[in-house]
């Protein structure tokens, strides 16, 4: 195994559970790569997961980590940040976990904005269980659970995170592997609730019953369906059908829920102190 | 000529047998063409002298099982007893 990375990986659990060619490790790699460039101290650090083949990552990561229910990642990472602020949390989900069942969770702490890194392994399918379809998977496809092809619109969580007012939004593929790092570096540095969807590859349950048996073919199409911000706004609806836009989306700053919360503990204790002065004259 | 294109150059390209799964995504995406396959589809490197140190194979690997070591690094080249013979 690579050297540079070795600290930050629990050796004795590898080699992972991911098939060939998964690209939740390519991810996980990016992820590791962008910790390691933005100076944060792993001691200061929890990684939170929740189900699935993405959610494994959090066991063989080195750090302080969390494997929590079904879909709930979100919601024990709003304990832990709320509960100790100083720590830096991250969340490293699927996107079953954070868009289907744990959704209203995704929408409602991007309306708080509170300070997650939320990384979204999307691969459209549920792995873990044999490849259903799952609320990303695109349009037309074929997969275990929709045999003549999938009928339904696929969600763009970009759009519903900026939407429901997130801070920071970038979408980036396993292809583009070289942005994976510095979409998820500016996440982790951003004060506020930052999203980073990464399209990865399924080449088992997904990439087989499509027509893309082998890896690289599954990397293929995701580079031949992934198109540019500043591309995709000279296209139109119907050109941009099934096609992936990758970039940076929003980059702001808003008023974090618990730094909020802190000046709000010290207003009330300021004024506590006041009342206690009153009652003594 | 060829010299001035491919400034970078690789001092070596291991690969850890133990950790690769045999994807195929660094060959079938490595610009120069550097990386070839043995009869059971594992990476070997095929031309060390056209890898220009890119990484991409390094940032694609799932496993990280590829590992590029730069002329101008000081690291050590593999361990000896780290790649499992197969």
């Amino acid at each position: 195994m690579n050297r540079m990375y070795e600290d930050y990986y629990r050796m004795d659990r590898m080699p992972t559970i991911w098939c060939p060619g998964c690209g939740n490790g390519i991810v996980l790699n990016g992820f590791i790569e962008a910790f390691k460039n933005s100076g944060l101290d792993r001691k200061n650090t929890v990684i939170v997961s929740g189900i699935g083949c993405s959610s494994r990552s959090a066991l063989y990561l080195d750090f302080d980590t969390i494997h929590t229910t079904h879909g709930r990642a979100i919601s024990f990472a709003t304990g832990i940040k709320q509960s100790r602020p100083e720590l830096n949390v991250v969340v490293l989900t699927g996107d079953g976990d954070c868009s289907a069942i744990g959704g209203n969770h995704l929408i409602h702490a991007a309306r708080r904005n509170i300070d997650l890194t939320v990384v979204c392994y999307n691969n459209s399918t549920y792995g873990m269980t044999n490849g259903q379809y799952s609320p990303t998977t695109p349009t037309g496809s074929i997969t275990a659970t929709s045999m003549y092809g999938f009928m339904e619109s696929p969600f763009d969580l970009c759009k519903l995170v900026e939407a429901a007012g997130a801070t920071y939004v970038a979408r980036t593929t396993t292809f583009h592997a070289k942005m994976i790092p510095m979409m998820i570096k500016n996440a982790l540095l951003k004060k506020g609730f930052s999203f980073v969807d990464c399209i990865a590859q399924c080449p088992t349950y997904f990439g087989r019953k499509n027509k893309m048996s082998t890896p690289a073919d599954m990397m293929k199409w995701i580079r031949d369906s992934s198109v540019n911000k500043k591309t995709a706004e000279t296209m139109s609806e119907s050109e941009l059908a099934g096609k992936f836009v990758i970039g940076e989306f929003v980059n702001k700053e808003k008023p974090e829920l618990t730094a909020e919360y802190t000046k709000l503990v010290e207003r009330l204790k300021l004024k506590e102190k006041e009342g206690a002065a009153y009652a003594k004259v | 000529m060829a010299e001035t294109l491919h400034k970078r150059k690789a001092k070596a390209i291991n690969i850890y047998r133990k950790a690769c799964k045999a994807c195929g995504i660094c060959i079938a995406f490595c610009p120069s063409k550097s990386l070839g396959t043995d009869e059971l589809g594992y990476p070997v490197v095929a031309n060390l002298d056209t890898c220009t140190a890119c990484n991409l194979c390094v940032d694609r690997c799932p496993d990280l099982a590829i590992e590029i070591i730069k002329e101008t690094d000081n690291k050590p080249e593999k361990k000896g007893d780290e790649d499992g013979k197969k």
